[in-house]
């Protein structure tokens, strides 16, 4: 009998906004330890919490970007435990009523599309963080993060299997950044997630016991951390044991989840309405003024270029991955013009293809490529009236990236002479010189060696320096030998 | 210097007519602490040379005839509220040594009216009491009885503005800590609408009850002092954004021998009878026949649910409080215990040594009242309740101006009479509770004495916003009688 495995993910995504979520300091991250920490996030007494309306703009830009419902009242909750890191001995969050409420993605799965609901979304503050080397036995603490916004997602339990839940999360971090809420930045802790995992017997309609693995923050680690998780229990279940509720945490040099703390030890968290905060309030105008900023989103731009550039739907979703790629796939095929649906895709490719590489090579971002979108609109506008091969087209582009003559395609092919050949008369005359000077390998062709024609058409191409329109070349030497 | 019992106005326009300076004035109330405060202990932390140089900047003001009507006048702040410069300790060892970096809204909003500061008052724990008596730097005394209660837990304020220490001071209210000790010590008291004083740099009890407010010994002086500390403050969200008010608009009309005409005073039959001491009673019925003198018409009403006050009081409080009351960790200010053996341990010992035994008690109240399984049936019910309350009140003020009432059940006790009985400590606030559950204003001024010769308080309270009319009536009242010009016999000595 198989397994089905659920997953659910709660994601924590910092929100990008300059200041934190209820107070005035900055929210910049690498500053040195409690430089960035003023009396509200270090909780002098006295201080009170005011609401940085640029979280609550974020958390609906959100709500509205996965369908949701954007509550028009939501309450603010203290949640009370006691840790050196949480200045005020509370959390400011969001219990029972959360700013966001449902909402759906949909993700690319090997089975095809599929939609994940989305249970809530809700506003709260970060902790600061405990640093525990480098202090002779005492640990510091640095409450530069204290009081940080960040929105957290939480998913229904709608993933089945590692491949499904890594799927998630990567359209998740793809769309936060998207619309400009989040920097994504992983590394930085600025978007991690906490994944729910329980297994069951197919067809059982009953889930089965979860444990929640903590703080993933790459989606390798989640591949790895929820493959191993699912093993495990699987294994448990099998040798006649049982799964416990508790929260574990993935040890990336050991590729295991190890226990971190059982239900029994979960905190009373004491949950009320905090008495700091009137209930947060959102009109309908408020609303009204986000919805009309919200970029075209990945779904839609998606669809969009199928139809309109006829690129394949893998393509589609390549160039959607983030909003710098997207605009640079535009900005260049509205400026290289013509033929839509035929440039379109030569665009595509150029970009999936050499400047990926490129960027890839050099480890650069799509903003700092020197390639920059109108210029390769101006080389693919050569490659595209036969000024030059496509052969030609990625030395030219080479040039480019290296910043010779400018980055100005056409300055580079005239310089270095690489106009293609496609005069009848010099391609017939060189085809004749190919073939006096390589009677063996016509020897080879006749014979019917099929292969010795494309050693002829390369010994053509080499004569001119790969100048020559290779379909002219070959169409040429196909008439004088069928002769 | 002329008198130590003149009222703030009487100080400014003697300033301001150059009788004596600010300075003159200043040195003369610090060398009252100096001679009485060994007895009564109302204040924690005195600085004189900085009071002195607040009146020498006083004093340059009124010399170029600038300034407002506080500027000049020594007061006193309640060390709950913070200040820059000086100790603000809430009466706990907890922050015996704790020195804010800025000072609260309030504190700075009276410092820019040109006020002198004397110095920090004491109180009970956290304001967390009726009496003062919680206090880790010992009790308050009443000055009229050494061996009684000032009330509380703003008893520091009231007992020296009682003194002739200061003339006028701040206090915190969160069931009734301005009111009760200002009916306690004979002064005067307000607790203004929930919102009109800033919250900011007031320590937290229970965020949804506290209320700054003045003491002084006239209502005229009271409203002086409201028009100062009242104003919006953007970085308190209850912070309410209205029109700047001058409490004392009211005051000034001649209105002739009936200014109270048109006012209707409510009368609530759950403030009177049992429970309450027959002096107490005798005392708020010639306050009555007082205030008919003037004019004013009185209605009997109905608060059916105003006894549920307590109760409910006593569940959201001690709620509020414990979280509040969890910054105070030992990790970044405050008290830390010497030695421990882990962080659990760390936090065990510091608030063991940190907090008294009240503060303990309301901390162990709030922790049960929120924990799971008990917040429906505790919490939400008593935010159901005090809802009721509310709707009580709002009926009662569509047919009365104002609801006059006794400020306490009794006069001041003695010291340690209710350390050990903490409910019937609790009692104590049966009257005053409910103005906070509603955020409404209340104020108490002195009616009269007891039969051990300890003061009876009368409690105004009103509508929301109605501060200017309650005022307007105390003043009228005091206008006809002098309970407040009395003078405890150790401050003239």
């Amino acid at each position: 009998m198989s397994w089905e495995v659920v997953i659910g993910i709660e994601t924590h995504a910092q929100l990008s906004t300059a200041s934190k979520i209820f107070s005035g300091a900055s929210t910049a991250f690498g500053a040195p330890p409690n430089s960035q920490a003023s009396a509200v996030d270090i909780a002098l007494p006295g201080v009170l919490p005011v609401l940085n309306r640029g979280a609550v703009e974020r958390a609906i830009r959100f709500g509205l970007a996965v369908g949701a419902t954007i509550n028009r009242k939501s309450v603010f909750a203290r949640k009370n435990y006691f840790y050196p890191d949480l200045p005020k001995g509370y959390q400011i969050s969001q219990y029972e009523v959360p700013v966001v409420q449902g909402g759906a993605l949909t993700i690319d799965t090997p089975r095809g599309e599929k939609i994940v609901r989305l249970t809530r979304a809700h506003l709260e503050e970060d902790a600061g963080k405990s640093l525990h080397e480098d202090y002779r036995g005492m640990t510091g603490i640095d409450l530069n993060r204290a009081g940080t916004p960040l929105l957290e997602i939480v998913s229904e339990p709608d993933l089945r299997g590692a491949a499904e839940a890594v799927a998630y999360a990567k359209t998740l971090h793809a769309l936060v950044r998207w619309i400009g809420i989040c920097d994504g930045n992983m590394q930085e802790g600025s978007f991690r997630c906490d994944a729910n995992v329980s297994v069951r017997r197919e067809g059982d309609p009953k889930l089965g016991t979860r444990c929640e693995i903590k703080n993933l923050n790459s989606f390798r680690f989640m591949q790895q951390a929820i493959e191993f998780e699912v093993r495990r229990q699987i294994e448990l279940i099998d040798d006649g044991g049982t799964v416990v509720q508790e929260t574990r945490l993935f040890d990336p040099d050991r590729g295991e989840t190890r226990p971190m703390r059982s239900k029994e030890d979960a905190q009373d968290y004491r949950y009320f309405p905090d008495p700091d905060l009137p209930p947060l309030a959102i009109e309908d105008a408020w609303i009204e003024r986000v919805r009309s900023g919200m970029p075209e989103l990945p779904e839609a731009m998606r669809a969009r270029f199928v139809a309109a550039y006829a690129l394949p739907p893998h393509d589609a979703a390549a160039l959607t991955a983030d909003p710098e790629t997207a605009t640079y796939f535009e900005t260049a095929a509205k400026s290289l013009g013509g033929n839509v649906e035929r440039n379109g895709k030569l665009v595509a490719n150029w970009i999936l293809g050499e400047l990926a590489a490129a960027l890839n090579r050099d480890d650069r971002a799509l903003a700092a490529a020197p390639v920059r979108a109108e210029a390769l609109a101006a080389l693919l506008r050569r490659v595209g009236d036969g000024t030059i091969s496509g052969k030609i087209g990625k030395d030219v582009f080479d040039a480019m990236w290296a910043g010779e003559h400018g980055g100005d395609a056409d300055a580079i092919i005239a310089a270095k002479g690489l106009k293609q050949i496609s005069d009848a008369g010099a391609i017939e005359s060189i085809v004749d010189d190919v073939l006096a000077a390589h009677a063996g390998i016509v020897a080879e062709f006749r014979a019917g060696k099929e292969k010795a024609f494309q050693a002829l058409v390369g010994k053509a191409m080499a004569a001119t320096k790969g100048k020559a329109d290779p379909a002219q070349v070959n169409a040429t030497l196909r008439r004088k030998l069928s002769r | 210097m002329t008198t130590i019992d003149a009222s703030i106005a009487e100080m400014s326009a003697s300033l301001r007519a150059k009788r004596f300076s600010s300075v003159e004035l200043t040195r003369a109330l610090l060398a009252r602490i100096d001679a009485l405060d060994g007895k009564l202990n109302t204040f924690i932390t005195v600085d004189p040379a900085r009071a002195v140089a607040d009146a020498e900047a006083a004093d340059a003001v009124i010399a170029k005839g600038d300034g407002g009507p506080l500027t000049g006048i020594p007061i006193a702040h309640k060390d709950i509220l913070v200040t820059a410069g000086m100790r603000t300790t809430c009466g706990s060892r907890m922050l015996a040594d704790y020195t804010s970096p800025f000072d609260a809204h309030v504190v700075d909003r009276l410092a820019r009216a040109g006020t002198v500061l004397v110095g920090k008052t004491n109180m009970d724990e956290f304001a967390m009491g009726s009496s003062s008596e919680t206090s880790y730097f010992g009790s308050v005394k009443n000055p009229w009885n050494l061996a009684y209660v000032p009330g509380g837990s703003s008893g520091g304020t009231a007992a020296a503005v009682a003194a002739r220490l200061v003339a006028g001071g701040t206090g915190t209210d969160t069931g009734g800590s301005i009111r009760q000790p200002a009916a306690m010590s004979g002064v005067c008291g307000l607790k203004p609408t929930y919102g009109v004083c800033s919250r900011y740099g007031l320590v937290a009890f229970a965020s949804s009850l506290d209320q700054a407010g003045p003491f002084a010994r006239t209502a005229q002086d009271l409203a002086l002092l409201l028009s100062a500390m009242a104003g919006h403050d953007p970085r308190d969200s209850t912070s309410l954004d209205r029109p700047a008010e001058d409490y004392s608009r009211l005051l000034a009309a001649d209105r002739g021998a009936k200014p109270l005409s048109g006012i209707r005073i409510g009368l609530p039959a759950e403030y009177s009878g049992a429970g309450i001491d027959a002096d107490v009673s005798k005392s708020i019925g010639e306050a009555l026949d007082v205030l008919r003198t003037l004019g004013a018409v009185t209605v009997d009403l109905a608060l059916p649910n105003v006894k549920l006050s307590i109760p409910v009081y006593y569940v959201i409080a001690p709620a509020e409080a414990s979280s509040n009351l969890s910054r105070f960790d030992g990790v970044r200010y405050g008290h830390r215990a010497a030695a421990y053996a882990d962080l659990a341990d760390m936090y065990a010992k510091t608030r063991a040594e940190g907090f008294g035994a009240e503060v303990k008690r309301r901390i162990l109240v709030g922790t049960y009242v929120l924990s799971h399984g008990y917040y429906d049936a505790y919490y939400l019910k008593a935010q159901k309740v005090r809802r009721l309350i509310a709707e009580d009140f709002r009926a009662a003020y569509a047919k009365c101006d104002a609801i006059a009432g006794p400020t306490a059940p009794t006069a001041a006790f003695r010291i340690g009479a209710k350390s050990d009985n903490p409910v019937e400590m609790y009692l104590n606030d049966i009257f005053t509770i409910a103005a906070n559950l509603t955020g409404s204003p209340a104020l108490s001024i002195p009616c009269g004495f007891d039969r051990n010769g300890l003061p009876i308080g009368l409690q105004l309270q009103g509508a929301a916003f109605t501060e200017a009319r309650l005022l307007d009536i105390a003043h009228r009242f005091q206008q006809a009688t002098d309970w407040h010009r009395r003078i405890p016999a150790m401050a003239t000595a």
